[in-house]
């Protein structure tokens, strides 16, 4: 027998605002969304930045905002939310219970540092010597702690007091798949009661654009499911979500979001139809869970070719055969990498809480066409841009 | 599940190790129990103008060119081909491998190095001074430096190569990550989900800016005249902890299962304990009350009391604070039997491979209960402040059924494992 997974509290920040209302009414007007997208800062590259975050509201004290970068605080931003959500913000008793799962990659270089370093030294016989020199003066002491991996976990333990335990999980989009499946799978087996998930994102950073470049957009916006390589536009997010055993839930009077069903990842060298081969597998899966009514699916896919095509073929054949009402969301929100899958998650849990989806993000292609009502249950899939596919199952409580 | 049984004992059915010391675990635990140090001056880049010169950095596997990543990579599979030897799973059939099970790897932080950088720039024509000169040269690359760069890339070629089951963990716990890799494997082991887990802990970070950043934070010795006295955990006169370069696996398995097939139980990991210190970023908090926390946890998931701890493989980092911290979280946990009980750090001989150690010190913890013999702390100069057995200098005999294993890291990572010797 294994323990029902209740999500009991989420929090969101993006390019398209906060918050279940805020994201709802973003998705739901495509003057909004479109509005949201920086297409001259980075050019030729697309980007939907977080313009605005007050983050006095979720980090309150400003020395710690000073020890984060933006992708630091995106997420101790996005878990103080989700914390506040679940009604465990505060509460000494249960933090001291409640383990971090959180996916992330490394901090912000110093860009500027950077690229005086290449200007200078490029061609000179001796750059290594001189780049010790350059390093050892100009690298900021706490800049290296904004940059390491498990320090995002390690500054919402000290912002919000989450002491349970803590682990940080790598490798872009999988990553924040396996945190959710990781604790998803430890809830049900009775290895800890109450999870904070997480993950964030920061889009507007061109160290991290240099090792993505060949798989982002370089030319005008087209349909999300219909590009070449060079396909991702990426977006800015933070993505928190308190997962608990239905039992830890009722014992403190917590209302659920929704019921979280299934987690499941794999991996394959994606030779062609090999994703599509485990993605039938997870839908083989989750088959006896599904009940008849249409079924919401918030896909992860990032936009960059072929492997996107390859799930719009996969997802036309599943439309086939029962309602379902498709939103390629990084076509509104950009393709957050390792917070990605998350956010979908959470977008899932907004459609089940309403029973239905937002429009069509792409009016012109077939497999959004369908408009839903009664959604009880929500799929997510998390096809990475070069490795890695997932899928999630949320149902409404 | 009704397979969760917290303190549910899980098979170790092998071992590999790869550390400045030298390759394979046969060569590592001679050389450990002789106290010989892997410390020696950095020849891979020069150090004029650093404060620190020294390190473990593993210089027997060349590459060229060098990155964090290529070596972590080269390292971790050494050392998997051989656990999984010993171990007799995931063995070549028909030149494939299907390891039965998960694999967990600890690995460091990836971004592009300067190398990538500077060779970027001089592609760039009239050179180039902003990551915007750099990405219009990167148009031309061939996607090495997306595909070598990313955090998930190792985990994934070792999971293509050993054939390991569904979708690969790459974590980071600072300096606990390797101990934390190992927990991965344990919990899904328990929880029935797998028979058997691959965890690794690997990191060959050694590279100027590295070596610079945590100079930055004053947490490296800087006593560079001798490079073997350099790490001294636990004496009056430790200076920092010495950066290093290693990688172990582990083969952890389900104990039926590996009866049922035969295999020789090299060791058990019997429990496992974990806790997040809020207190600061790099400290913890006065009290030790994480790393006590994280101990506790270790002992009671393994079903003991603390009497039974036998020998503590210690964190033993050699900066002052660790050290101290440690020695006032096994004073609070074993009380005055503390002062007897003994500790010893490994890092005093191979440094801190940081990633990889919690793995590494895991490894080289079932080697002391094989061996029955207690490796020494070297360089070792009493601290009276730190009344503890610290084994100094000359490897002991000793009867040790169960070892406690400590790591702790930036960020308040504390975690302990606690090893017993096979049924």
């Amino acid at each position: 027998m294994t323990n029902d997974v209740w999500i009991t509290g989420t929090g969101l920040v993006s390019a398209l605002g906060e918050g279940d209302e805020g994201h709802w009414a973003a998705l739901s007007d495509p003057a909004r969304w479109r509005q949201a997208i920086d297409s001259e800062t980075f050019k030729p590259f697309h980007v939907h930045p977080i313009r605005t975050i007050d983050l006095d509201r979720y980090i309150p004290r400003k020395g710690d905002q000073r020890q984060m970068g933006p992708l630091q605080q995106y997420g101790a931003y996005a878990a103080g939310m989700a914390l506040a959500a679940a009604g465990i913000a505060g509460n000494a008793d249960l933090l001291k219970n409640t383990h971090l799962v959180v996916a992330s990659t490394g901090g912000e270089r110093d860009e500027a540092l950077d690229g005086q370093i290449v200007a200078s030294l490029t061609e000179k016989p001796d750059r290594e010597v001189l780049l010790n020199e350059q390093l050892s003066t100009g690298l900021r002491p706490t800049l290296f702690l904004a940059q390491l991996p498990n320090l995002f976990a390690g500054n919402i333990s000290i912002v919000h007091g989450v002491s349970g335990s803590s682990r940080t999980f790598m490798g872009e989009e999988a990553a924040g798949i396996d945190a959710l499946r990781v604790a998803f799978e430890r809830i049900g087996a009775g290895q800890g009661d109450c999870f904070l998930i997480g993950s964030a994102f920061n889009a507007a950073r061109r160290d991290s654009m240099l090792v993505f470049q060949p798989a982002l957009l370089a030319d005008a916006m087209t349909s999300l499911w219909h590009r070449p390589t060079g396909g991702m536009t990426l977006g800015s997010m933070g993505t928190f979500l308190v997962a608990e055993s239905r039992a830890h839930a009722e014992a403190r009077g917590a209302r659920p979001l929704a019921r979280l069903r299934a987690v499941m990842n794999d991996r394959c060298r994606r030779e062609p139809g090999a994703a599509s081969a485990n993605a039938q597998r997870q839908w083989d899966a989750i088959a006896p869970l599904l009940g008849d009514a249409p079924l919401g699916l918030m896909s992860g896919a990032s936009g960059a070719g072929p492997i996107t095509g390859e799930e719009r073929d996969f997802l036309e054949r599943r439309a086939g055969k029962a309602p379902l009402a498709v939103r390629g969301t990084a076509a509104a929100i950009g393709h957050g990498m390792e917070a990605s899958f998350l956010a979908n998650v959470i977008l899932a849990i907004s459609c089940v809480g309403r029973g239905s989806v937002f429009p069509a993000l792409d009016p012109d292609e077939p497999i959004e066409a369908t408009a839903a009502s009664g959604v009880r249950q929500a799929v997510v899939t998390g096809w990475g841009h070069w490795r890695g596919e997932g899928l999630a199952l949320v149902e409404a409580v | 599940m009704g397979s969760n049984t917290a303190g549910r004992p899980v098979a170790i059915t092998g071992i590999g190790i790869l550390t400045s010391l030298g390759r394979g675990r046969a060569e590592n635990w001679a050389r450990l129990a002789a106290g010989t140090s892997g410390i020696h001056r950095l020849t891979r880049f020069p150090t004029e103008g650093l404060r620190t010169t020294i390190g473990g950095s593993v210089d027997f596997m060349p590459l060229e060119p060098f990155s964090a990543p290529a070596l972590s990579h080269a390292m971790a599979r050494e050392a998997a081909i051989e656990a999984l030897a010993q171990s007799g799973l995931g063995e070549p059939q028909a030149g494939r491998r299907r390891f039965p099970g998960e694999l967990f790897l600890a690995a460091p932080p990836v971004e592009h190095e300067w190398p990538q950088r500077f060779g970027l720039a001089h592609k760039h024509p009239g050179g180039a001074s902003s990551y915007d000169d750099l990405l219009d040269a990167a148009k031309q690359d061939s996607g090495a430096l997306h595909d070598d760069f990313l955090f998930g890339t190792i985990a994934e070629r070792l999971a293509d190569e050993f054939g390991t089951s569904g979708s690969p963990i790459t974590l980071s716990t600072a300096c606990a990550s390797g101990a934390t890799a190992i927990q991965l494997g344990v919990e899904a082991i328990r929880r029935g989900q797998t028979k058997a887990a691959l965890s690794i802990g690997t990191d060959g970070s050694i590279h100027a800016e590295s070596l610079i950043r945590f100079s930055l934070l004053s947490a490296l010795s800087t006593a560079n005249e001798i490079p073997q006295g350099a790490a001294k955990p636990f004496s009056k006169n430790r200076d920092g902890f010495v950066m290093a370069e290693g990688a172990a696996a582990l083969v952890l398995e389900d104990v039926e299962h590996a009866k049922a097939r035969g295999a020789t139980i090299l060791a058990l990991i019997r429990g496992c304990g974990e806790a997040a210190d809020t207190f600061h970023r790099t400290r913890s908090h006065p009290s030790g009350d994480a790393i006590v926390a994280a101990i506790s946890a270790a002992i009671a998931d393994a079903g003991l009391k603390p009497e039974d701890i036998g020998y503590i493989n210690a964190h033993g980092t050699g900066t002052p604070e660790n050290d101290k911290m440690e020695g006032l979280g096994v004073q609070r946990v074993f009380g005055p039997r503390g002062e007897t009980l003994p500790i010893s750090s490994n890092k005093s001989m191979i440094g801190h491979t940081l990633t990889a150690a919690g793995a590494v010190e895991a490894a080289f913890s079932v080697m002391t209960i094989q061996n029955q013999l207690l490796p020494p702390t070297i360089n070792y100069t009493p601290d009276p402040a730190l009344p503890l057995d610290v084994v100094p200098f000359t490897a002991r005999k000793a009867t040790v059924e169960f070892v406690l294993s400590n790591s702790f890291g930036f960020g308040g990572q504390n975690v302990s494992l606690v090893i017993g010797a096979a049924p």
